[in-house]
Formats: structure tokens, sequence, C-alpha cells
């Protein structure tokens, strides 16, 4: 079966600075995976390369077989990949609507997300839509930003350190939201520092370290030993 | 000339200078972009008009109607084209571009309409006017005000009531993002120059009616549209119809105090509105 989204020996540049070095992950329709690590080992990197922010090689990046890793990031969108980007990157002009609004704009038809479907995921919305975003609390901002991606009604949404910043109740009102997008089809990509929310959400998960994915496996089959080598370093050959 | 028609006229003449800036304001406030051959794109349009109204006999304002659309046309591939490339960190690139834009412009006009001044006549609408005691009102002048104020009611409403407006605020915010959204920013600011290109032309309309021009005036036109830009605010449409309005009225007042203060008295006003408030008086709140 034809992956939803797969990557095959992924490099990715900043100029001469290599930041990844043939990264492979696969994600099948409707599943949930995470990929974890410390800071800098290129998870945002490979977000970034996945969505189009980042060029990479054309066939590096799959979705259903076809190559994207060439396209730039709108032309990746219309193929259903939508990204939260770290840092929740709202529009600082524009009302918590409309930044919303701005997240269909290049929507595919159908769909089951509407502005509608936000409000009732995340309530708060709807009592401040006419605010500035940038007005909101962190933990609301990331609800928009969420909000905002879901509304190009994405096939794969890829979620970049969602819980960067935020307190934990915060993040757990916010996971809270995941099954409801599981549930409308969509396959997640979470890039996650927080293991233990990573591994509460995702039935699978690759580990990363200085561009490589280091360990994968299906959540509940890695040992925390095994995680914690692969996320910090150690025996890092052997666990290949 | 009474000291209110005085203020009158000059607040006719700034909608004049609100019509020459708001396009250079749409520009700016979009993609950072300092067009130097803003004023010469206006004196373009304005022997583009020259050119239907002698050559084909139309009416300004209908010739005005046939050039919009074209100048659109023009805008956006010359954005599109030649300007997206220069856009950047780099502040320097779109500067020296438009410069040399600006340049062949004139040279090119100059080869094709010589130096000449020239100027499109509306006939009897010329000295049409209307009396209010003290206050005469042309109807031409009236027209440009009222046009200006249009322009940016448009330009408003289509900024903040549509979802193009809302592509064009959040490419400004952060193009990289919008894209994500699939906003292609490059089309977004190939459109933002159309449209500036539409505004262009409404003014050509009234510059070309209003007074003389020759394929030299561009620079002098810049010079007023930068200044009820920066007066008004940078990226604040309705700071741009103030600071045409404040310009006008300057050199109107300063005109009746002595017919070679016009200019000078608009520049000190200019000054003086920089050095008490230098973002201007109505500054968008994220720069």
């Amino acid at each position: 079966m034809t992956a939803l989204l797969e990557t095959k020996g992924l490099m990715a540049f900043y100029g001469d600075f290599q930041a990844l070095f043939g990264v492979d992950i696969t994600v099948s329709q409707g599943e949930t995976i995470a990929i974890i690590g410390a800071n800098g080992a290129g998870k945002t990197t490979l977000m970034r390369a996945i969505s189009g922010v980042l060029a990479s090689q054309p066939g590096a990046i799959l979705c259903r077989g076809e190559p994207i890793g060439a396209l730039a990031a709108p032309d990746v969108l219309a193929h259903g990949v939508a990204m939260i980007p770290e840092g929740r990157r709202l529009f600082p002009s524009l009302t918590v609507e409309e930044n919303l609004l701005i997240g269909a704009y290049g929507r595919k038809l159908g769909g089951t997300w509407t502005l509608e479907s936000i409000y009732e995921l995340f309530p708060i919305l709807r009592e401040r839509r006419g605010y500035p975003a940038t007005a909101l609390s962190g933990g609301q901002q990331q609800m928009v930003a969420i909000g905002r991606a879901l509304m190009s009604n994405p096939d794969v949404l890829l979620c970049d350190e969602i819980s960067l910043g935020l307190a934990p109740v915060v993040v757990r009102d916010i996971y809270a939201a995941f099954p409801r997008i599981r549930a409308s089809g969509a396959s997640i990509v979470i890039v996650e520092q927080d293991i233990g929310q990573a591994l509460k959400v995702a039935s699978r998960v690759y580990c990363m370290m200085e561009g490589r994915i280091t360990l994968s496996g299906r959540s509940n089959e890695l040992s925390r030993d095994q995680i914690h080598a692969a996320y910090f370093g150690a025996d890092r050959h052997e666990l290949h | 000339m009474s000291f209110i028609d005085t203020l009158v006229q000059g607040v006719l003449l700034g909608g004049l200078y609100a019509l020459f800036a708001a396009g250079l304001s749409l520009v700016f406030g979009i993609m950072r972009l300092v067009n130097l051959a803003h004023g010469d794109l206006i004196v373009l349009a304005a022997f583009l008009l020259l050119v239907l109204v002698t050559g084909l006999g139309l009416d300004p304002f209908l010739a005005a109607l046939l050039a919009a659309p074209l100048m659109f046309g023009a805008g956006w591939v010359l954005q599109y084209v030649l300007l997206n490339r220069t856009l950047g960190k780099d502040v320097l690139p779109p500067l020296l571009v438009t410069f040399g834009l600006s340049i062949i412009i004139q040279n090119a006009l100059l080869e094709g309409f010589s130096a000449d001044s020239r100027r499109i006549s509306t006939g009897a609408l010329e000295t049409a006017s209307v009396g209010l005691g003290p206050v005469t009102i042309g109807f031409m002048p009236l027209m440009a005000f009222l046009s200006a104020v249009a322009v940016i009611v448009c330009l408003n409403l289509l900024i903040y009531r549509t979802a193009i407006g809302r592509a064009f605020r959040a490419t400004s915010d952060d193009a990289v993002t919008a894209g994500l959204m699939g906003i292609r920013p490059q089309r977004i600011f190939a459109m933002a120059t159309g449209l500036a290109m539409v505004v262009v032309t409404i003014a050509a309309l009234y510059l070309g009616t209003r007074a003389n021009f020759d394929p030299t005036a561009g620079p002098a036109r810049l010079i007023y549209a930068f200044e009820a830009v920066i007066i008004g605010g940078l990226g604040s449409l309705w700071g741009t119809l103030a600071g045409g309005v404040i310009l006008g009225v300057a050199q109107t007042l300063g005109a009746a105090v002595n017919p070679e203060w016009q200019i000078l008295a608009g520049h000190l006003a200019f000054l003086a509105v920089l050095l008490i408030k230098p973002r201007g008086l109505f500054p968008r709140a994220v720069d």
C-alpha cells in the first residue's frame, strides 16, 4: 500500500550547512506519528522541508507516491499537507477570525472543517473572534494556529512544537482536541520535545538526532531506555 | 482671496496629492517597496491618456476607464517580472532598480513625445465651478478630491473586507507563513502593484487635466507623494489623505502670502510634522 506521506533519503541544507542526512519517515492514512528529539536535532528542518518552506530534492518527499520535494509551500498545501509552524506565526494585523479564514485561502473543495466546526472545537475562539490574534494568550494563539491549519481541510497535519512555551494544563487542553482532528480522517505528524506527550498521542515514534533518525518504532513497543539513548545519543549505533 | 477660500483650495489640492500618494502607500504598506519611479509612472499614464484623448478622440474620463486595465496589466507584469526579483532583506536593490526605471521612463517619453509641455483638455469642465459665498469650488479640483476619497474608501474596503485583502495583509505580515496558507506572495505583490497602477491612472487623469506635464514632471510628483505618505504615517491610507491635505493647505497658504513660497511652505509643513511626529500622524501599529 502506498504511504500517504513519506520521505526517502531526505537531505536539507541551509546554504552550505547540511541539516538533514538521509531522513526516512512514513505516514499512513489516518495515522498519528511523533518526531521527537532535542533542540537542534533537525525536527523543525524536517517539517520545513516537507511543507515546502525549505527546498529539497524532488523525489525525496512523496505524497501518495507523487514527488513533492521540489514544490513551493502553496503547491504542497494543494496536495493536502498543512503545517502549524513553530512559534505559531499568526498574522498580527488580522483578527482571530481573519486568521482562521486565511487558512482556507488555498483550501481543497469539500472536507469537514469550517469556521463553525473550528469554533465548536475551540469555543473560546468564537468569543475572541474580533480580537487581534496576537492579543490572545499563548494557548489561545495555539488554538488559532491549529484552527487556521485545519481550515484548509488537510490530509496531513504537521504540528511543529505546539506545546512549546505553554503551561502543562494548556498543553493538555490543546491535545484534548486531537482525537476529534484524527476522527476527521487527517493524518497527524507531531514534532515534540515532550517525550511523554508524544508517546501518549502517537502510534509510532521517530527519534532524531543531528539530522538523522536514530530510532523508530511503535510507541507501545519502545522502552524508556531505548528512547532515552536515542534522544540523548548514547549507544546510537547499536540502536540502528 | 479669502482665508476660507484658500483653505478650501488647499484641501482640494490635497486630494490630488493623496491620489499621487495612495498607490505609493499601498505598495509600501504591502511589500515595503519604495518605488522611486512612481511619479514617472503617473506621467507615463498621463501620456497614455493624452494619446487616447488626442489619437482616438475619447473623452478623458472614458480614456481613463480604458487606460486603467492597461496600466493594471503593466503594473502586474512589472512587479512579477522585475520588481519581485529585487525584494529581500537588502533595501538597496529595489531603490536602484526603480531609480533606473525612472530614468528609462523619462527618456523613453522624451524620445516619444519631445520635451514639450502637454495638457489633457476636458473642454468646458476645465472652467466649470460652483460659487458658495466667498468660496469658489472648481469642478475638476472637486472631482479630484472626491476621487481621492473614493479611491481610499475602495482600497480600505478591499483590504479589510475581502479575501484578497486578507491575503494582502497576511503577506505583508509574514510572506513565508502566508505561503503555508496557499498564498503566492509573488502574485499578491503583482496584484498590489497592478492596483497601484489603477490609482496612478486616476491620479494621471487629474494631473493631466489640471496642469501642464512633460516627460520630466515625475520626480516632483514623487516628492509630493512621499511627503503625503510620510506625513500621514507609512502604510495608512487615510493618513495618506490627511498628509495630502496638509501638504495642499500648506502650499496654498504659502502661495497666498507669496506665490514663490508655495512649494517651500509644503516642504516646511512636511519637516514640521516630521519633527513633532517622526512616524507620521497615523502610523500603522505593526511595522
